[in-house]
């Protein structure tokens, strides 16, 4: 199976200038890669780096040395030195991010905010929302939530519309930030399915997960972010 | 080991739309902004953020040709590829650039509408201006527009001065869309709206800016209207650019002191 990510020598180091300018090593030395169905679980203590990693890759936070290879259709790019609209076109096209929180975008429909990564790529809208449907009705969303806003859902409802929204386009990268924090059993279980389903088709996966059960059911290999820690 | 490769692009996609070159405009011996350069492409949404005196508006206006810049220049590709120099521009070509394929919403609706006339004629002047006759046609695409930023047909033939403030802005947008631009340039756009209003607008801006692959550079003091409607982001501090990045990156992982300061001085809700 061919390699999909691969990071090397990447460091990150927070300059607080409100706090006088002290710095704040993250982590360094980051070296690790995932291949095509493989999920790669971060684990580690608090504060021990494992989000920064996952926004360092997605782009969110700049990466201070090393780089961050992702493969997409036509050859790798190197995150750590792209320009913001490679980047962008790399998060529409190959690399997902979802996090346990939903940024609400007022007055768009749930279903629309779903459907929106597909259509984004050019699926014509009523194709996207039956798939959005699908996966919402499988995350036990009910349907007469579908056209209202999710602003105003529940923390557990909005974070499951945020799931179906980062789990149903066809990315080949995926990142997986507690996408399971805070939901309860079955509905933990159909996010572990659908992680499953999109290893089966080929789908690299790295994910930070606090349960032990869940972290067991999906990871093929868990590296412990300590071995990155700064000797600061 | 992964092989780094040149992504193969669309080769127009990979050229920009409009570039700034070290854009520079003094008023006196005050300075507006020093040195600005970047490059916009098509369909990407630019924020320019910073406080007011930041020279973020100064920087609007070189862009759109409605200064003169005392060095530097802004290179634009017109619709039939070619690149120019907009102050080699004649009078009547840069007109016509703005009448057509540029858009340029004001923060005060009354500098970008003719409030006495009809909400239709408004937005049916800019068909005219590029050659539209026919009033039923004419009459009939505004009454779409209106529909699109969600003003009642109904209220077509009244004037803007009779509109609440958030609709003579969406009035406003219509009519800047209408003649299907490529590039739009909004300064402060929600600015002075009741949040309510604000939200709305800017749900609509998103939603047209996505659906029409527009370019834009929006200027803003506010950062969540950055958030929500730009690809990147371009922070100002007495007339000079201090940071650039994407949005999300310049917002969660701030470089510059001031860029730090600026993000840590947002109200939480």
């Amino acid at each position: 199976m061919s390699t999909v990510l691969e990071l090397a020598g990447v460091s990150k180091t927070f300059v607080m200038h409100m706090q006088g300018g002290v710095r704040l090593p993250v982590v360094a030395g980051v070296e690790f890669a995932v291949r095509q169905g493989e999920c790669v679980v971060l684990a580690g203590r608090s504060g021990a780096g494992k989000s920064s990693i996952l926004k360092m890759i997605f782009g969110t936070y700049r990466c201070d040395a090393g780089s961050i290879l992702v493969r997409q259709r036509d050859g790798a790019i190197d995150i750590a030195a792209a320009e913001p609209r490679q980047i962008l076109a790399l998060r529409r096209h190959t690399l997902g991010y979802v996090s346990q929180f939903l940024r609400a975008v007022p007055r768009v429909a749930a279903i629309d905010v779903v459907a929106e990564p597909l259509v984004i790529t050019g699926v014509p809208r009523p194709q996207a929302r039956q798939q959005a449907a699908d996966l919402l009705r499988r995350l036990n969303i009910p349907d007469r939530l579908w056209p209202l806003p999710p602003a105003t859902f529940s923390g557990g409802e909005q974070q499951r519309v945020n799931i179906a929204r980062g789990f149903l386009s066809d990315l080949p990268l995926l990142l997986l930030d507690e996408p399971t924090a805070s939901l309860d059993a079955g509905n933990g279980a159909v996010v572990v399915d659908l992680i499953s389903e999109k290893k089966r088709r080929g789908v690299a996966v790295v994910a930070i997960v606090h349960d032990d059960d869940i972290r067991s059911s999906i990871a093929d290999r868990v590296i412990d972010v300590a071995r990155f820690a700064t000797a600061a | 080991m992964l092989d780094q490769a040149t992504p193969r692009t669309n080769p127009d996609a990979d050229r920009p739309l409009l570039v700034a070159e070290g854009l520079s405009k003094w008023y006196g011996g005050r300075l507006g902004c020093r040195d600005a350069s970047f490059a916009l492409y098509e369909g990407e949404v630019i924020a320019v953020v910073g406080e007011s005196g930041s020279g973020k508006s100064t920087l609007l206006q070189l862009l759109s040709t409605q200064l003169e810049p005392s060095c530097g220049r802004v290179l634009y590709r017109m619709r039939d590829g070619a690149t120019r120099d907009l102050a080699s521009l004649g009078e009547a070509e840069r007109r016509f650039l703005f009448r057509t394929d540029w858009g340029y919403v004001h923060q005060d609706p009354a500098l970008g509408l003719r409030m006495t006339v009809s909400a239709g004629a408004n937005v049916g002047e800019r068909l005219m201006s590029v050659g539209w006759r026919h009033y039923g046609r004419i009459r009939q695409a505004a009454g779409e527009w209106l529909g699109r930023v969600e003003i009642d047909e109904d209220r077509i033939d009244d004037a803007p001065s009779t509109y609440s403030g958030g609709m003579r802005q969406r009035l406003q947008i219509a009519r800047n869309l209408v003649t299907s631009p490529r590039l739009i340039f909004m300064d402060e756009p929600t600015g002075g709206l009741d949040v309510s209003v604000q939200a709305r607008l800017l749900d609509l801006l998103r939603g047209l800016v996505a659906e029409l692959s527009l370019a834009a550079v929006i200027v803003t003091h506010d950062l969540a209207v950055a958030r929500l409607l730009s690809h990147r982001i371009i922070v100002m501090k007495d007339g000079e650019i201090v940071e650039t990045g994407l949005a999300d990156q310049v917002l969660d992982d701030p470089r510059e002191a001031y860029t730090q300061l600026l993000v840590s001085s947002i109200l939480p809700p």
